[in-house]
């Protein structure tokens, strides 16, 4: 299990001292108690991860480490690819990469959606997923343009479902 | 920070009218964020669906996770039982 003192002090000195509360919807933002009831069944919905491995394709320009407040970009992945293709670039460290290095649906794991297609359990995988790279400390872009961003084009996709997965 | 990250990004998609679950892995961080649903388990920070190469556990995860997608009491956070 993790724990709070599995992370590094330095980092959770930082989490301690950091301000939650301000990068969190307001009340009154729409986004703070939004719900989206689930319409149908999950055996005829559509699909798609989010995860902040910081995995992009090797063709993509990887996210960039040296941003003081974190990269807010994101990166579109084709659902169809093996997602072992994937290269991780990862500001943090403080995690154990290797697990995900072995397998990369530890955090992505389209392969596992793509049987539970193959089986009924979902309707479909979408034709897209999306990974941001986690660790932004400084998050206004991700919530002011990345995020809504990846937002429209799920919703372009028709995507009913979004599971999303941290590291 | 990833699980703050997550938080953020999964109420922004579940705001645009899409249902949305997600994985913790630090449940004090999940707490704070509040996202809609959300399935605490009992692993590493790295290892969010169990382990590497164990499709059966990784299954198991992402059905759990699924199963809280009914749910709009939210937050839901609930913990993964083996």
């Amino acid at each position: 299990m993790a724990r709070m003192e599995d992370v590094e002090f330095k980092e959770r000195l930082f989490l301690k001292g950091y301000p939650f509360s301000h990068y969190s919807p307001r009340p009154g933002d729409p986004r703070a108690n939004a719900v989206t009831p689930l319409r149908k069944p999950l055996s005829a919905c559509i699909v798609a991860l989010v995860t902040t491995a910081g995995l992009s394709l090797p063709e993509q320009p990887p996210f960039d480490l040296t941003i003081r407040n974190g990269d807010s970009s994101f990166r579109e992945i084709p659902s169809d690819i093996s997602p072992q293709l994937l290269e991780m670039n990862q500001r943090s460290w403080s995690f154990d990469q290797t697990g995900i290095l072995r397998d990369r649906n530890l955090t992505f794991p389209l392969d596992r959606l793509r049987e539970m297609q193959q089986r009924g359990e979902i309707g479909a995988l979408s034709p897209h997923s999306y990974s941001f790279m986690g660790s932004i400390v400084g998050p206004s872009r991700l919530m002011t343009e990345s995020a809504p961003a990846v937002a429209r084009r799920l919703k372009a996709d028709n995507v009913d479902v979004v599971l999303l997965t941290p590291v | 920070m990833c699980n703050q990250s997550v938080g953020l990004i999964q109420r922004q998609i579940e705001y645009t009218g899409i249902t949305t679950v997600s994985i913790s892995l630090l449940r004090e961080i999940t707490e704070k964020t509040r996202p809609p649903r959300a399935l605490f388990v009992p692993y590493p920070l790295g290892y969010p669906l169990g382990e590497p190469n164990n499709a059966d556990l990784q299954t198991r995860i992402i059905q759990a996770a699924f199963a809280l997608l009914p749910r709009n009491d939210c937050p839901v956070l609930e913990t993964l039982t083996p």
